[in-house]
C-alpha cells in the first residue's frame, strides 16, 4: 500500500509528543496506518467511530475529563460532522484538534473523492475554522504544535489537512 | 410516567459523589435544572445525537466516575451509529437511560418512529449493549436505573414517558456558565483523587 508509513509515524509520534491520549477516527485509505499505530499504543485510547460526528462528541467529553485528544477523518467526514462542530463544539467554546485527509486534490485516482476536494477549505473558511497544510514531513511537528495551542488558547476547533505529498509516496 | 417524576426520582443518585451526568436538549434539561442546578450536569442544549458520544469520551477518559446520559427517542434517533460505538467499547461506568416520549416534543411535538414501532432497547440490543430494558412504570424505572447503577456495566434504560413538558426551556443558566462549571468540577475530582 503506497500510504507512506514513515509519515504516519511522524504524525503520531508528534501527537503522542503533544500529550494526546485519545484519538477519534473513521478508517480510510490515507489514515490506515495512523489508526493502526494507534490501535497498538496501550497509552493511547482509540475510538472507531460509525460516523466521524460522534467523534465531537467524544473530544468534547474527553476534554471535560482532562484528556487531549485528537480526530482523524477524510474531508468528507468533517462535512458529515458539521452540525456537531457548530451546535457541539463551536457553541461550547470546545478545542478540538482536526487532522483531516485532503482527498480529491490534483493526483486523485478516484473519481467518487473529486467532489469533496472542492468545497472543503471553503467550508472550514465558511466556519471561520483555521486550518493549515501538512504537505512535507519536516513542518509537521511544528504545524501541529502551533494548531493544538491555538485550539486551546482560542478554545475553538482548529484544522490540518493531510495532503497527498505527504501521505501518499508515489504521488 | 411523567420523566419529571422519573427524574425525581432519581435526583438524588444523580447528584452523589463521583457520578456525571449529560443531558440532551430541551424539555429533559430544563425539568432537571427545575429540581435544582448541579455542577455535576452537563446540559448539551443542541447537537442532537451527541450526549451520548460526549459520556462516552468522558467514560473512557475517567473510569474512576460513574456517567449518566439522559437521552431521549429523536436524539438518539439522530445517531443509532453511536450506539454500536457506546457497545464496542462498552464502558462499565455508563449508563444510558433514554425517555422515550415517542415525540419530538421540544421542537414541536411531532411523533418520531418509536410512535410507529421502532423499539430503542432493541436497537441498543442489537448493536451489541450487553444490558438493556424498557419500563413503563415509575416503579419499574426507578427499580431499573438503581439496578444499572448497581450492575457496573453498560446499560441503556428505555424510560417510555408522556409527552409532557415544560412551559418553557430556556434558563437563566448560560450555556457557556454551565460548560465551565462543569469542567471544573471534573477538574476537582480529579485532584482530589
Amino acid at each position: 500500500m503506497p500510504v507512506s508509513v514513515s509519515a504516519s509515524k511522524v504524525i503520531y509520534d508528534v501527537l503522542k509528543d503533544a500529550g494526546v491520549r485519545v484519538v477519534s477516527a473513521l478508517p480510510e485509505t490515507w489514515l490506515v496506518h495512523l489508526i493502526r499505530m494507534a490501535e497498538e499504543d496501550p497509552e493511547m485510547i482509540l475510538v472507531r467511530l460509525a460516523k466521524e460526528e460522534e467523534g465531537v462528541g467524544i473530544s468534547a467529553g474527553a476534554h471535560f475529563a482532562g484528556v487531549k485528544s485528537a480526530m482523524l477523518m477524510q474531508n468528507h467526514g468533517f462535512l458529515a460532522s458539521v452540525n456537531g462542530i457548530v451546535s457541539c463544539a463551536q457553541l461550547y467554546r470546545i478545542p478540538l484538534l482536526m487532522l483531516i485527509s485532503a482527498r480529491g486534490e490534483f493526483g486523485e485516482r478516484d473519481p467518487w473523492q473529486t467532489e469533496g476536494g472542492l468545497v472543503t477549505t471553503h467550508v472550514l473558511e465558511a466556519l471561520r475554522i483555521p486550518f493549515d497544510r501538512l504537505d512535507a514531513a519536516e513542518d509537521v511537528k511544528k504545524k501541529v504544535a502551533k494548531a493544538q495551542t491555538l485550539a486551546y488558547s482560542a478554545s475553538r476547533p482548529v484544522a490540518l489537512l493531510l495532503g497527498r505529498d505527504l501521505m501518499w509516496e508515489d504521488a | 410516567m411523567k420523566r419529571l417524576d422519573a427524574v425525581k426520582a432519581v435526583y438524588e443518585e444523580l447528584s452523589a459523589e463521583r457520578r456525571v451526568v449529560v443531558t440532551i436538549m430541551g424539555a429533559v434539561a430544563a425539568e432537571l435544572q427545575s429540581l435544582g442546578h448541579r455542577t455535576n450536569f452537563f446540559y448539551l442544549q443542541h447537537a442532537m445525537g451527541l450526549a451520548s458520544s460526549m459520556g462516552l469520551g468522558i467514560a473512557l477518559s475517567r473510569p474512576e466516575l460513574k456517567v449518566i446520559v439522559l437521552d431521549g427517542d429523536g436524539s438518539v434517533l439522530m445517531n443509532l451509529g453511536g450506539l454500536t460505538t457506546l457497545a464496542r467499547y462498552r464502558p462499565r461506568n455508563l449508563v444510558h437511560v433514554v425517555f422515550d416520549n415517542e415525540s419530538l416534543l421540544s421542537v414541536g411535538g411531532f411523533p418520531t418512529a418509536t410512535s410507529t414501532g421502532s423499539d430503542i432497547a432493541a436497537i441498543a440490543k442489537g448493536a451489541g449493549v450487553p444490558h438493556t430494558a424498557t419500563v413503563k412504570t415509575l416503579d419499574e424505572f426507578t427499580a431499573a436505573f438503581q439496578a444499572a447503577l448497581a450492575a457496573n456495566d453498560l446499560t441503556t434504560l428505555v424510560a417510555k414517558v408522556e409527552a409532557v413538558g415544560p412551559a418553557a426551556f430556556v434558563t437563566d443558566l448560560s450555556l457557556l456558565e454551565n460548560r465551565y462549571q462543569f469542567q471544573r468540577h471534573l477538574q476537582a475530582l480529579q485532584n482530589r483523587k
